[in-house]
């Protein structure tokens, strides 16, 4: 579980003056969904191009299953869909796999299988050009998963599905990681990240800004509460959850306890004579964790819409 | 080695069911058969000059549509509009794809960038070998029903005068398509590819000549452009060039140096192709 299947060192892309990608350190473990998580334009894609070796970094190094990136070895045991389904309007979605299975000197059979694999099989026979933007992406997720290479990049991968597929895809991409294989997953859904990934990375601004898995991102969950003195609540909250543990949002309190150690924290308080008027549990999102982190990141708020 | 294998047979099934391809390849055998044949023939069986024949005998005439002739006669177009149509298609091929976002996909498949690369143009090779092939079929059967319909003797044409015929055509289209490739490469956008190449093919090289007759340097700047060669080419066969012929047939470079020259680009351009391809981000 620990060989790294991507490692990346000081990977740095630059376009002029502009810097895409600073410096970023990331790895991906064998058999893990690594959540690439990051706004629009914050360098998410450009750092997969450059895994894939559809560009060239400026500077740093990046190694895919133990050899340089986009070397000819690597791409032959990876599947990819970046930036956007890419295929040829005028064929259809079967043969536009058959196009790439050639190139992969894979049997034209793989073809069905992975049609199948994406509920495309119906459709098969039709032009590309046909199809719906929900198609057109689960297309590309076939052709990243023909051949069953041993890492899988999928950038954005719901992109234009509607709510049915992109439960769809999550299950997909879940059943990929039962079956060992990695998956390296860009996204700026907070939530599609937080329930299937085992890890993510955070990059914003071209940076990197934390690594580290999904619950260690969102810490301790938390159980809001409000009491009436807050004072003396507080100091009971304090008894129970430590001094740091505790934070004072207006009227209620933010305690850092586990949702199954509140009835504990209930007693405690009604013990001490304090009115408790409701107790709810409080679990930080990834979302939460995120704008926290982008803002500190960046020195500046963002805006929700730009991660929406 | 089996990578470039690959890339080709992935190559030619894309290029193959794409209709683009096939509307290409159909315009240069109509034009072909329009230009070699339909026109000369009614002026022969009316008895009547036009623009394009005047002046020829109803004896030549005929000549010109009979077997004997196929060499000359699937030649004869490929300067002007049948290199024109291979720049083209070639241009289309290479192009497209950066639209679409296939090359990126395909570069993403394992075979590396050269390997990719040099299928593709072997698979655009096939379709000019493929394109010529028909040519011949095509201008055969014509001209071997025409002298069966006119009562005269099928003479075909010697091997020898027939795969010359065959390997100037194809060595032209084949010029003309490697440098739609390029450009399409370098350019990464059918429009401006076809729009650049088509202006360059048609007009500019003919305008070069024209300024050639009064300043030398560019008279010799033009002997090394390609379609002056592949007119050269075309005229070291005996296709009849000048107001009266083929426009684009010319006399201006002895044959052995327009097939240098010709060769010269057929193995420059791909290889500039390649160059640009390896080197290149997709972004």
């Amino acid at each position: 579980m620990n060989e790294l299947v991507v490692q990346t060192a000081g990977l740095t892309k630059r376009y002029g003056t502009r810097l895409a990608v600073d410096r970023v350190d990331l790895t991906v473990r064998r058999g893990e969904v690594y959540g690439f998580l990051g706004p629009n334009g914050a360098g998410k894609t450009t750092t997969l191009r450059m895994l894939l070796g559809l560009i060239r970094p400026t500077s740093g190094a990046a190694t895919v299953l133990g050899m340089p990136a986009g070397s000819p070895a690597v791409t032959e045991r990876v599947g990819a869909l970046v930036e956007g389904p890419g295929f040829m309007p005028y064929l259809s979605g079967r043969d536009n796999l058959a196009v790439l299975a050639r190139y992969r000197r894979l049997p034209v059979s793989v073809v069905d299988g992975a049609l199948e694999r994406v509920e495309l099989s119906g459709r098969g026979g039709d032009a590309f050009r046909s199809y719906s933007l929900g198609m057109k992406q689960r297309l590309g997720v076939a052709a990243a998963l023909m051949g069953d290479p041993e890492l899988i990049v999928l950038d954005e991968p719901t992109n234009g599905l509607d709510p049915a597929g992109m439960a769809a895809m999550r299950a997909l991409v879940v059943d990929l990681a039962r079956s060992g294989q990695t998956v390296l997953l860009s996204s700026h859904l907070l939530a599609e990240v937080q329930e299937i990934c085992h890890r993510v990375g955070v990059i914003h601004d071209g940076r990197l800004l934390r690594e580290s898995t999904v619950a260690d991102l969102l810490g301790t969950p938390r159980v809001q509460v409000r009491a009436e003195p807050v004072e003396e609540a507080l100091a009971v909250a304090m008894r129970l959850a430590g001094d740091d543990g505790v934070q004072v949002d207006g009227a209620e309190l933010l305690v850092a306890l586990p949702e199954e150690r509140s009835a504990e924290l209930v007693r405690a308080l009604v013990g001490a004579g304090v009115d408790v008027h409701s107790v709810h549990p409080r679990d930080r999102s990834l979302e939460d964790v995120f704008f926290e982190m982008t803002a500190a990141g960046s020195g500046r708020q963002m805006s929700e819409e730009k991660v929406s | 080695m089996t990578t470039i294998v690959a890339s080709a047979r992935a190559d030619l099934l894309r290029v193959r069911k794409w209709s683009a391809t096939w509307v290409i390849g159909a315009a240069w055998l109509v034009l072909m058969v329009l230009f070699g044949y339909v026109f000369n023939y009614v002026a022969y069986r009316s008895g009547s000059g036009s623009f394009a024949t005047e002046g020829v005998v109803g004896e030549a005439l005929l000549r010109s549509v009979l077997p004997a002739n196929v060499p000359q006669t699937i030649t004869g177009g490929t300067p002007m509009f049948g290199g024109a149509l291979m720049m083209v298609l070639g241009a289309m091929v290479a192009s497209s794809g950066y639209g679409w976002g296939s090359w990126k996909t395909i570069l993403t498949q394992g075979p590396s960038r050269v390997a990719v690369a040099v299928g593709s143009l072997l698979s655009l090779t096939a379709v000019v070998a493929v394109t010529v092939l028909a040519s011949v079929v095509l201008a055969l059967g014509i001209s071997t029903s025409l002298a069966l319909v006119e009562g005269v003797d099928v003479v075909l044409p010697s091997v020898a005068d027939l795969g010359q015929g065959v390997g100037v055509a194809f060595l032209v289209l084949l010029m003309w398509a490697l440098f739609g490739y390029l450009l399409g490469t370098v350019l990464r956008g059918p429009a401006l590819a076809v729009g650049l190449g088509l202006v360059w093919s048609l007009v500019v090289e003919n305008l070069l000549r024209g300024v050639g007759n009064l300043l030398s340097w560019v008279e010799t700047l033009t002997t090394v452009l390609p379609g002056t060669a592949a007119g050269s080419l075309v005229g070291s066969l005996g296709a009849s060039g000048g107001p009266e012929g083929a426009p684009g047939v010319l006399t201006t470079l002895s044959g052995t140096q327009a097939l240098v020259t010709v060769l010269a680009f057929a193995v420059l351009l791909p290889l500039l192709a390649v160059l640009v391809i390896r080197r290149r981000d997709l972004a």
